[in-house]
């Protein structure tokens, strides 16, 4: 063979002669960080252009400046990259904290003036204007009955859904109720009331009430399990696609017939996510407002009955009370608003404790 | 107890893709027989045949004759489930119930079949562990997840599982692949004893493992990508070792091919 091999080869990359570099010393990032603080402050009340927030902001970008320039200077390129992406990456979880330590506070600070067993015992049926009194009882029991019959409808229904979809649909019709339930998800919750208030409490209600059609807690809780429904059945998908195949496989091979298998091998290898999606169910439908109004109708008084009469619940209270011509009505609105999302979170905290003791070992 | 398996012309598809061509082969009780060959051969595919694990694949079936002491697998008023209590199986991997204790794991085919008493079930654990040589190991931590234990621990987890049941057949599907030569030295042990009362089928891919352990050994080739796997030999191992009698099967054993 006469033609001759190229002689250019690439060049292997330069190797250090020591594993050790230099480094900046440990007390240069925050001296950085308050030098760029104390400098922004300065600019910012020197030209007289904005307060705390606007030295914050100026302040972070000249830290990821001085930080990226201080790091080139002594530790090198990459080293600077590394260190200015790091500090952007915790900025930007910051600045996804910052909203909800807002919510939290604000709910927190406003809503306490009014935490008083008064507001957890009595109801606003006979409070005008004027009171100073007045709690949200009816709205709690309220919110419970109706979240909760929601939930007895949903879940059950959602999770046998997921189970035809991803253990036995097969071709065009499984395809076609998860385009469905995926069109579902879009629904505006004020369209799933208006349906509810067409079909139940128009046409199914006046059968059971001498032939006038009638708001109901249990209508809310339709319209709360339609907006449900979408969700549990595809967190609980993806939680069952999730369960390994070689899980069924082994039941099968045992002899284990396939209903069997979901029931008792692969629905609680998954149980902890589907819990997960429940509850994430659950705190949208306990946060709705719209269906509320349009086919329970809310109402001052205490109803224990969710199949009768005008129910109340957390979210409208809040609704009708920020909304209210009377100078006691904005702090009940406050207080219902922190009970609403106290309440999710003891459901939340709850169902992950119950789905966890299920779990061996830990 | 053991039980003779035979294979007549079995052909297996996935979906429009032949995996194996005319599979004839009979395994006498109570003898370990190896399944050899190049991989995609077709080894698993007709392992899983056997006890109809191959269905469970969407698109995936089986054409020919399947037969236990006489009985069709696949005739049309057979139950699936009765097959594979009948036919264990060990999987490549162990895969023991992550959301069972040890305890738990060894008698879920039991229990899952509705065995309830108490008695009976640690009685058939202990034996199932002690047959799986595990029972020293896990006596003191019956109630811990299965999924804890080693790999070694889990495959002989996964061994006790299947052999809980009494099955007939025992399928192994490289049981010994993921595992350390002494898990592997263990198991292979095992199947030393369980031959005495099961009729064992293993695919493995390690030729001295299939010589050490089996009594007769079948091996499976394809000519070339895409085309069926057919069985080339099948004989006494001593016999597939030393003198065999297609050029195929000297190449693959003597590690010219494949």
């Amino acid at each position: 063979m006469t033609t001759t091999l190229p002689t250019h080869r690439p060049r292997p990359p330069a190797q250090p002669a020591t594993l050790r570099a230099r480094r900046l010393p440990a007390y240069a990032a925050p001296a950085i960080a308050v030098a760029a603080l104390l400098l922004s402050a300065g600019l910012v009340y020197g030209a007289g252009i904005g307060g705390p927030v606007l030295v914050v902001v100026v302040g972070a970008l000249l830290y990821l400046v001085g930080l990226f320039v201080a790091a080139n200077a002594v530790e090198g390129r990459r080293s600077a990259r590394d260190r200015t992406w790091s500090a952007l990456i915790h900025s930007a979880f910051v600045l996804a904290v910052l909203p909800l330590a807002s919510v939290v506070w604000t709910l927190v600070s406003k809503g306490s003036e009014r935490l008083d067993a008064n507001f957890f015992g009595t109801s606003m049926n006979n409070i005008g204007a004027r009171d100073a009194n007045g709690g949200a009882y009816h709205a709690i029991i309220g919110t419970l009955e109706q979240v909760g019959i929601a939930a007895l409808i949903t879940v059950p229904l959602g999770v046998l859904c997921a189970i035809y979809i991803v253990e036995y649909g097969r071709g065009r019709f499984a395809f076609t109720i998860r385009f469905f339930v995926d069109v579902m998800t879009g629904i505006p919750s004020i369209v799933t009331g208006l349906f509810v208030l067409a079909f139940w409490v128009l046409i199914v209600s006046p059968w059971f009430n001498d032939g006038r059609p009638g708001f109901s807690g249990f209508a809310a809780a339709l319209a709360l399990s339609v907006l449900m429904l979408p969700t549990v059945v595809r967190s609980t998908e993806e939680m069952l696609r999730l369960v390994p195949a070689p899980l069924r496989e082994g039941a099968y091979a045992l002899g284990v017939p396939k209903w069997k298998t979901i029931l008792r091998v692969v629905l609680p290898t998954a149980l902890p996510g589907i819990v997960t999606g429940i509850m994430l169910a659950i705190a949208r439908a306990a946060g709705e407002t719209a269906p509320v109004l349009l086919v329970a109708g809310g109402g001052a008084a205490i109803n224990f009955n969710p199949f009768e009469n005008n129910q109340s619940s957390l979210a409208l209270f809040v609704y009708q009370q920020a909304g209210e011509a009377s100078k006691y009505s904005p702090a009940r609105a406050w207080t219902a608003a922190l009970t609403l999302v106290a309440l999710v979170l003891v459901l939340t905290v709850a169902a992950k404790l119950l789905a966890r003791r299920n779990r061996l070992g830990r | 107890m053991a039980k003779r398996v035979e294979a007549a012309n079995v052909t297996a598809y996935y979906g429009g893709f032949k995996a194996i061509e005319n599979i004839n082969l009979t395994v006498e009780p109570k003898t370990v027989t190896a399944l050899i060959g190049p991989s995609g051969c077709g080894k698993s595919t007709f392992l899983r045949s056997i006890n109809r694990m191959h269905e469970v694949l969407p698109g995936a079936r089986v054409e020919g004759n399947l037969t236990i002491d006489g009985q069709d697998v696949y005739d049309r008023d057979v139950d699936v489930t009765a097959v594979r209590r009948m036919i264990g199986m060990v999987f490549q991997r162990p895969n023991p119930f992550p959301t069972m204790s040890i305890f738990d794991n060894v008698v879920a085919g039991l229990r899952l079949n509705g065995v309830r008493r108490k008695s009976i079930l640690e009685e058939a654990a202990e034996k199932a562990l002690r047959s799986a040589n595990l029972w020293d190991e896990v006596k003191d931590r019956l109630g811990k997840p299965g999924a804890g234990l080693s790999g070694g621990q889990q495959q002989r987890l996964c061994i006790a599982r299947t052999i809980a049941v009494e099955p007939q057949v025992v399928l192994m599907d490289e049981p010994c692949s993921a595992l350390d030569p002494i898990s592997t030295l263990a198991i292979e042990d095992l199947m030393f004893q369980l031959k005495d009362k099961f009729t064992i089928i293993i695919v493995t891919h390690n030729m001295q493992q299939a010589a050490r352990v089996s009594d007769r050994t079948a091996f499976f080739s394809i000519e070339k990508t895409g085309d069926p796997g057919r069985l080339i030999e099948y004989d006494n191992t001593q016999k597939i070792f030393s003198n065999p009698t297609q050029k195929k099967t000297e190449d693959y054993i003597t590690g010219r091919f494949g």
